[in-house]
C-alpha cells in the first residue's frame, strides 16, 4: 500500500511493511532529546522505573539550554540534577555551558541528526528535524523516561497534508514569512495530529536554514510533524555535520494525502503573527502603525547564521531606535563564532543592539529580556500566547530577522522593503 | 461513576503557557505548579477549585510546548477530568501517560456551563450534566488506557505489568 515519507519513515522503526493512519505502533529510536525543564520531571520518572541504565549511552542528548545560564537559585538546582544523571548514566551527549546551544539548532549542528532518524525530544519543537528528513516530534517527560529505558515509544500513525511549493521567495521574505503564512492559513489546529510534507519544485530554492524554521513551527499548527524530502541541499548539510550514512526515504507518487495545498512562493509576502496565537498573521501590508519596546532575533526558530547575517545587512552602519531594546542571541557557540568572524556582532553591538549567549530565556518569557505591562515586541520566536515573554498585559508579535531588524530601526513594525540598501 | 465536580469552563486553544506560565517551571513540584494553574487566564481558579472538579473547554485544549508541567499542574490542583471538543496532540498524551482523564466531546462542551455539575463514567465514556439531567456520550478509553489511569500514569503501568 502506498505511504507518505513520515509513515514510510515510522514503518521501518516499527519492523513492519507498511503502516496505515491511526494505526498504533511501537518504534526503536535513534535519538531521544530532553532540556532543563522537561529533563528533571523525565529522571524523576526514570528513578521509579528500577532500571540502572539507559538503553543507549550516545542514543540520548542533555541541554540546558532554557533557564541558562542559571537564571535563579531553582533553575540551578534542576540543571545540576540533569548534569549529575548525565555523569552517572555516562550520557554522552551532555553538552555543558561553553558547548551548549538551543537544542534544535545545536543537535543537527553537532551531526546527532540523521535523514530517515525516528527522534522524540521532550520540547515540542523537536519537529524542526524534518528538515533533514527524520520524522521528528515532540512528546512529554513521561515518554521521555520510558524512552530512555526502553529505547522504543508508542506512535499513532499520522494521516498527512501536502503543502506543494513552487516559484521562489522573494527579497526580503524568508521561510519564517512562509511558514506564518501557512499557520495564518490552516490556523492553529489546522494539522493537528497530523504530518505536514513540503513538496514541489519550490522547495530547492529554499535554504537549510529555511527548512529548519519552517519544520520548526509545525507544531504551531498543531502537527505532529513537519518534514522535507531529501535533496542535494540537504545531503551537503549532512556531509559536512553527521558521520552516519543517511537512509533517505520519499513518499509513495500515490500517496495519500487528506489535502494537498498549492503555493507560489514569489506570492509570499512579509508576515506577522499579531497576538495572542501565531495563526493572527497579517502581511506586511496590512499591519498598519504599531510601536514597540523591544526586539527579539534568536531562538531554535531564527538564530541561526543566515538569520544573522539578515539582520546585520539590515543594521549595518545603523543605529536601533533608542526606544527599541535590542537583543540578539545566536543559537549556538558555533553560530556565535562565526557571527565574530563574519563581524556580524561588531555590526551590532555598534548599532546599539545587545548580544546574548545562545539560551531560550526570553522566548518563553524566562530570563534575559522580560516584558512589563503593555509593552511590545517583535520576535523572530514561534509563540505569542498570553503572557509569553513577561507580564500578561504585554505583547508579542512574530516576524522574520528582517521585519524585526527593520523594526528595531524605526520602532515601528516595518517592512524590509522599506529600508534602503547600504 | 468516576469523577463528578463543578465544571471551570474555558474557550479555544487554552495553551500550556496559561495552564502554567514558565516562570514557574523551575520546579517539578507539582503542589507549587497547582497553585499557579490557569493564573494568567482566571485568576480565581486555584482559589476557587476543589478536589474532584472538572474542567470544560473547546477546541485544540493544551496547545503549545510539550511542558508535562500542564498536566501536572491541573491533576494537582484537584481536576479529576479534562473534557473538550480536541486536544492538542502532546498534551493528550502527556495527560494519559500521567494519569490525568480527559475526554473529547463537543456536544458535551457545547451542553455545559461554568458552575453546572457535571459528572464522568469512565468505562462507559458516559458525561451528565447533573445540574440540566443531559448527558453524552464520549468514545470511552479503551481498557488499557482506563488501567493506566487507574495506576496513576504510564510508568506505574508498565511496572504494574511488568510484575504481574
Amino acid at each position: 500500500m502506498s505511504m507518505t515519507m513520515s509513515q514510510k519513515i515510522l514503518a521501518a522503526h516499527a519492523k513492519v511493511d507498511a503502516v496505515q493512519p491511526g494505526q498504533l505502533v511501537m518504534a526503536d529510536l535513534d535519538l531521544v532529546l530532553g532540556n532543563d525543564i522537561t529533563a528533571p520531571v523525565a529522571i524523576k520518572e526514570f528513578a521509579k522505573f528500577g532500571t540502572d541504565r539507559v538503553f543507549d549511552k550516545k542514543k540520548i542528548a542533555l541541554v540546558p539550554d532554557h533557564f541558562t545560564p542559571n537564571k535563579d537559585i531553582k533553575a540551578a538546582q534542576q540543571c545540576k540534577m540533569m548534569r549529575e544523571f548525565a555523569h552517572e548514566k555516562e550520557i554522552e551527549n551532555y553538552f555543558e555551558i561553553g558547548a551548549m546551544g538551543i537544542e534544535h539548532a545545536l543537535l543537527p549542528e553537532q551531526g546527532l541528526v540523521d535523514a530517515g532518524d525516528l527522534i522524540i525530544g521532550a520540547d515540542s519543537h523537536t519537529c524542526t528535524y524534518g528538515a533533514l528528513g527524520a520524522f521528528s516530534t515532540g512528546v512529554g517527560s513521561t515518554d521521555m523516561a520510558a524512552a530512555m529505558a526502553t529505547g522504543k515509544a508508542w506512535f499513532k500513525v499520522p494521516a498527512a497534508l501536502r503543502f506543494n511549493l513552487s516559484g521562489k521567495l522573494p527579497a526580503w521574505v524568508s521561510g519564517k514569512d512562509l511558514i506564518l503564512h501557512i499557520i495564518g492559513m490552516i490556523g492553529v489546529d489546522g494539522a493537528l495530529y497530523k504530518s505536514m510534507e513540503f513538496t514541489g519544485e519550490g522547495v530547492s530554492s529554499l535554504t537549510m536554514d529555511d527548512r529548519f524554521t519552517i519544520c520548526n513551527m509545525a507544531i504551531e499548527a498543531g502537527a505532529k510533524n513537519g518534514i522535507f524530502g531529501v535533496d542535494e541541499i540537504a545531503l551537503e548539510y549532512l556531509a559536512a555535520h553527521c558521520t552516519r550514512k543517511p537512509v533517505i526515504f520519499s513518499a509513495d507518487e500515490d500517496a495519500e494525502y487528506e489535502k494537498t495545498y498549492e503555493i507560489d512562493l514569489s506570492t509570499i509576502r512579509p508576515t506577522v503573527s499579531f497576538p495572542h496565537l501565531p495563526d493572527n498573521t497579517r502581511t506586511i501590508d496590512e499591519v498598519g502603525e504599531i510601536r514597540i519596546d523591544q526586539v527579539v532575533i534568536g531562538s531554535c526558530t531564527n538564530g541561526r547564521i543566515s538569520d544573522l547575517r539578515v539582520a546585520a545587512q539590515i543594521l549595518k552602519g545603523r543605529k536601533v531606535d533608542p526606544r527599541v531594546r535590542t537583543i540578539i542571541f545566536p543559537a549556538t557557540q558555533n553560530i556565535y563564532l562565526q557571527a565574530m568572524d563574519e563581524g556580524l556582532l561588531k555590526i551590532f553591538v555598534q548599532a546599539g543592539a545587545v548580544v546574548s549567549t545562545p539560551t531560550c530565556g526570553p522566548c518563553l518569557g524566562g530570563h534575559m529580556g522580560i516584558l512589563a505591562e503593555g509593552e511590545r515586541a517583535v520576535a523572530t520566536t514561534n509563540r505569542n500566547f498570553v503572557g509569553r515573554m513577561g507580564h500578561v498585559g504585554s505583547e508579542v508579535y512574530l516576524a522574520s530577522p528582517a521585519v524585526a531588524a527593520a523594526s528595531a530601526l524605526t520602532g515601528y513594525i516595518t517592512n524590509p522593503e522599506t529600508i534602503k540598501e547600504n | 461513576m468516576d469523577a463528578k465536580g463543578k465544571a471551570f469552563r474555558y474557550g479555544n486553544n487554552v495553551d500550556t503557557d496559561v495552564i502554567i506560565p514558565a516562570r514557574y517551571l523551575n520546579t517539578t513540584d507539582p503542589k507549587e505548579l497547582a497553585s499557579h494553574c490557569m493564573e494568567d487566564i482566571d485568576a480565581n481558579f486555584v482559589k476557587q477549585v476543589k478536589a474532584g472538579d472538572i474542567m470544560v473547554a473547546n477546541h485544540n485544549f493544551g496547545c503549545g510546548s510539550s511542558r508535562e508541567h500542564a498536566p501536572l499542574a491541573i491533576k494537582a490542583a484537584g481536576i479529576s477530568c479534562v473534557i473538550a471538543s480536541s486536544f492538542a496532540r502532546i498534551f493528550y498524551r502527556n495527560s494519559i501517560n500521567i494519569g490525568l482523564a480527559i475526554l473529547e466531546c463537543e456536544e458535551a462542551v457545547q451542553g455545559i456551563k461554568a458552575g453546572d455539575t457535571v459528572s464522568v463514567d469512565f468505562s462507559s465514556g458516559t458525561i451528565k450534566n447533573e445540574s440540566t439531567g443531559e448527558s453524552w456520550s464520549a468514545q470511552p478509553f479503551p481498557p488499557f488506557i482506563q488501567k493506566m489511569i487507574k495506576a496513576d500514569g504510564l510508568i506505574n503501568y508498565l511496572r504494574k505489568e511488568a510484575q504481574a
